[in-house]
């Protein structure tokens, strides 16, 4: 040992900076800077792609001082919570003072992606004039920034290859982004405005498609017409992942006919989705393509009826990757475990988010695909009901979870055959997927989940619970037992200061912890803060203006509360709702 | 201690001998009572969950503030309760009856979908999900095909039957007439730090939306003084009276924000120009919104956002 110590000593930092360059993942080039000096300052400066899981735990600056060769940025601001209103408006997660530091520092950024961040217009004018070898941006879940910013973007990097805004709140200022597309711009590869609500100059859009050679992924939003699909389709057969724009013709048309022969010869799609507006008696026109795909995203699409999605995904013998919604109905999911054989993700959502009394899908589908689908890893089930039998089905005929997501409509419904809790067949799915690193509960729990989850899950890295369980115990047994847990939010469960504040340092090894409509008092918010400087304890405090943390008393619940380990101090753009303990 | 076995067979299980058989929850935690709290706790007299030992308390803690449209058409008179008088308001609990889970269920009734989604974030799906299937659900395409769905399903896709013919007629037709987006904008109220979002779209007219308004933002002489407000308010004529932000009657106008970043005075142009046009509300003193001048509102992208 002492040897091989001191041979690796010896290496010249070059070798040891190749030797790196063959670990691609962030976990792997963390453990290798932290073995010894040496290896920590050979890494740092090799290091060109760093992730930030929460954008507050550190500053800019600290990451440009460690790591001057940045290329590539991952950011993630709002707690993932923030996703269903339960974050609000101004909490936080601007990019701008990332971007600012990095230009002023003169880092070479080539790609940014950001999850849950707000990006203002001018954070996007700055990022597009300050580095001019800029690639790739991809912003997921992000709001703030208008059509502007993207003409900002378009007119400057030269040499963009990626433009991925998934699911975002753009403000659309039917202005011409596209246009701002340089004649010059010849290097896109990437593509996906499906998110933006306005329309697009389609003649720029189709010049644009014309001049890339290399774009593989295009996804349009609903504003754009099947003719103009079929114009593009004829010019980009290279495509790999389409997003199609409305789907909607008469399937008589002359347009209709020119887009079946166009699809028929792109051959390389394996990756399709959009179908925003659907017209399902067109959807025969990409049959010729459902062979060979892999990934299929109908989940914006509710104008498809059971029968034809059933049609349809007859064809898909490949996919590996299915979001629907759940007018699949079990029936539909039956079919899909019949025929993909290859499926490792399904995703079911909701159809009916207002209460108008569409059916679901049931225990039944789930089963279903269980036992047809052997390759099934990641789930995300919305569902009407379940019971324990069916998950304890589910979790013998698929050990290999990595995600499992279940969500009952009826956020505390119990079993529907034997009206106990569920807490027997989420428990079968910790106890037999090894692997799990990512769950989701709901349904009628009490604390025995918990002390499953504990016991079994030792894998799981992010938790999340809601209205559920009994006591204290419940969180205790998951913070003692899930070594590797980074993530774990809570709403509208009975948990509360004892378990708070047990063990107090296993935050620090935590990313963070939401807890919202829970038992924690103010007074115990205090004491952890206090007692664990390297968290940040805050508060939301959604009520009026005016009120000062100095006239509150300790005993009051807390609302809203989440803590992260942070090397950055408390935050310095906190709102006035947000109180830093 | 627990005794719940969990075989690999998957076969047998019971639940731990520490805890009382799991009875679902009492129907008198069901009410949806208006619940004004008069004391720092929420202690009410009602039987407590059985099975929460130490610290599991009544569920009515885990309501949740609801925006106007989360109520629509479920119980008339609600009011949030948020303050307590033994001390400072400011951490409270709000007790909005429409938001309880136990509300939720109840074993003899239908399932209730209606009051579940009034639950804030739940089902947990993204905002840009909801607004995007809720524009393509209102669109009438959907709706009208949604009620012939059951005749579609049961023919054979492939011959195109009469019904699945006028599918696709109404379809083209309705394809080409007015498609609604769902839109949501941001709604702020002077001297609260916390703006809301309500869905235009779900209103036709400037009444409704201040009706809507009116719910979301209970005004208030002075901050804390909110609850005895309400609590006025409700013991009096036994319902609210109504703040009628359009008609000049308050403390309070409504304004938005247009296309060109000008700030406007709500009702002074057609509802549909108006939806066309507008960005985000907001809730202006009268005195502060004299002599409205266009771009007044310096907009904070990008910046730390500082209280209106």
């Amino acid at each position: 040992m002492c040897l091989f110590q001191s041979v690796m000593n010896y290496l010249p930092k070059e070798v040891l900076e190749h030797v790196f360059d063959f670990l691609t993942s962030h976990h792997d080039r963390n453990a290798v800077s932290l073995v010894c000096e040496s290896w920590y300052g050979v890494e740092r400066f090799s290091r060109e792609k760093v992730f930030i899981g929460n954008c507050y735990a550190v500053n800019p600056e600290r990451l440009i001082d460690r790591f001057p060769r940045l290329r590539s940025l991952t950011l993630k601001g709002k707690p993932h919570f923030a996703d269903f209103n339960l974050v609000p408006d101004g909490w936080g997660g601007h990019v701008y003072p990332w971007i600012e530091a990095m230009a002023k520092s003169g880092i070479n950024l080539e790609e940014l992606r950001l999850k849950r961040m707000v990006v203002s217009d001018e954070s996007l004018e700055l990022l597009a004039k300050s580095f001019p070898n800029f690639k790739s941006l991809v912003l997921v879940s992000c709001e703030g920034f208008t059509t502007d910013g993207l003409a900002a973007i378009a007119s400057n990097c030269r040499l963009l290859r990626e433009l991925d805004l998934q699911e975002n709140e753009v403000d659309d200022r039917k202005g011409q982004w596209l246009s701002c597309f340089p004649e010059s711009c010849t290097s896109l590869v990437s593509l996906n405005f499906a998110c933006l609500k306005g329309e697009v100059n389609v003649a720029a859009l189709e010049r644009l498609v014309a001049r890339c050679p290399n774009l593989r992924s295009l996804r349009l939003n609903h504003t754009v017409p099947v003719e103009v699909l079929q114009k593009i389709l004829v010019r980009a057969p290279q495509l790999s992942d389409l997003g199609t724009g409305t789907f909607t013709h008469d399937p008589d048309s002359e347009t209709y006919v020119k887009l079946k022969n166009a699809m028929k010869n792109c051959r390389s799609i394996r990756s399709l989705s959009g179908f925003l507006d659907v017209n399902g008696r067109c959807l025969p026109a990409i049959y010729p393509i459902c062979t060979s795909l892999t990934s299929l995203n109908l989940s914006y699409a509710p104008g498809i009826f059971s029968n034809e999605l059933i049609k349809l995904i007859c064809h898909c013998k490949k996919i590996e990757r299915l979001w629907i919604l759940d007018t699949i109905g079990d029936k539909g999911l039956g079919v899909v475990a019949n025929t993909c054989k290859e499926l490792q993700e399904l995703r079911v959502f909701p159809s009916d988010l207002y209460g108008v009394g569409n059916t679901a899908v049931t225990e039944e589908g789930l089963v279903a695909i269980s036992a047809g689908c052997p390759k099934l890893n990641s789930i995300l089930y919305f569902c009407q009901q379940m019971t324990n039998a069916a998950l304890i089905t589910v979790a013998k005929n698929c050990p290999n979870f990595i995600r499992f997501r279940l969500c009952t409509l009826n956020p505390i419904v119990p079993d529907a055959a034997t009206n106990q809790p569920l807490d027997e067949g989420f428990g079968a799915i910790v106890q037999s997927c090894k692997r799990l690193t990512r769950l989701s509960v709901s349904g009628l729990l009490t604390d025995q989940l918990f002390l499953y989850i504990g016991m079994y899950a030792e894998q799981l890295e992010m938790l999340s619970i809601a209205f559920a369980g009994d006591s204290d115990k419940g969180m205790l047994y998951v913070l003692n037992g899930c070594k590797k847990l980074k993530k774990l939010e809570i709403r509208d469960s009975p948990f509360g200061n004892m378990a708070l504040l047990s063990d107090m340092g296993k935050y620090e090894t935590m990313r963070s912890l939401w807890m919202s409509s829970c038992e924690v008092t103010l007074g115990a918010c205090k004491t952890l803060a206090e007692k664990m400087p390297r968290l940040n304890v805050e508060i939301i405090n959604e009520n009026e203006a005016g009120e000062d943390k100095a006239s509150c008393d300790d005993r009051h619940r807390v609302e809203k509360m989440y803590l992260y380990r942070t090397l950055a101090g408390p935050r310095t753009d906190a709102p006035d709702f947000v109180w830093t303990l | 201690m627990q005794t719940g076995l969990l075989n690999g067979g998957g076969g047998l299980f019971t639940m731990s001998s520490s805890e009382e058989s799991y009875s679902y929850p009492d129907e008198s935690l069901l009410e949806l009572g208006l619940g004004l709290s008069l004391g720092g706790g929420k202690t009410k007299a009602k039987t407590k969950h059985p099975a929460a030992a130490g610290g599991g308390g009544s569920w009515d803690h885990y309501a949740r503030i609801l925006t106007a449209k989360d109520f629509a058409g479920v119980v008339s008179d609600k009011t949030s309760s948020s303050s307590s008088s033994s001390s400072s308001s400011s951490i409270t609990k709000v007790n909005t009856s429409g938001g309880t889970k136990r509300t939720a269920e109840s074993p003899c009734s239908p399932p209730g979908r209606s009051a579940i989604s009034q639950v804030v974030g739940w089902p947990p799906v993204r905002t840009y999900r909801m607004n995007t299937l809720s524009n393509n659900a209102k669109s009438p395409v959907t709706e009208q095909l949604f009620s012939i769905d059951d005749k579609c399903k049961s023919k054979n896709a492939d011959t195109p039957s009469p019904n699945h013919g006028s599918c696709t007629n109404t379809n083209i037709s309705k394809e080409k007439g007015f498609a609604k987006t769902s839109l949501f904008v941001k709604v702020n109220i002077d001297g609260v730090a916390i703006g809301r979002k309500v869905d235009l779209n779900a209103h036709t007219c400037y009444k409704t939306l201040s009706r809507a308004l009116d719910d979301m933002f209970m005004p208030s002489a002075s901050v804390g003084a909110r609850g005895s407000n309400m609590e006025r308010q409700v013991s009096v004529a036994g319902k609210r009276q109504p703040v009628k932000f359009l008609d000049g009657s308050s403390d309070f106008v409504l304004t938005y924000e247009d296309k060109d970043g000008d700030w406007m005075l709500v009702g002074d142009v057609p509802w549909e120009i108006f939806l066309n046009s507008v960005r985000r509300l907001r809730i202006m003193r009268t005195t502060d919104a004299k002599g409205l001048a266009p771009g007044s509102q310096e907009r904070n992208r990008g910046r730390p956002i500082t209280p209106l």
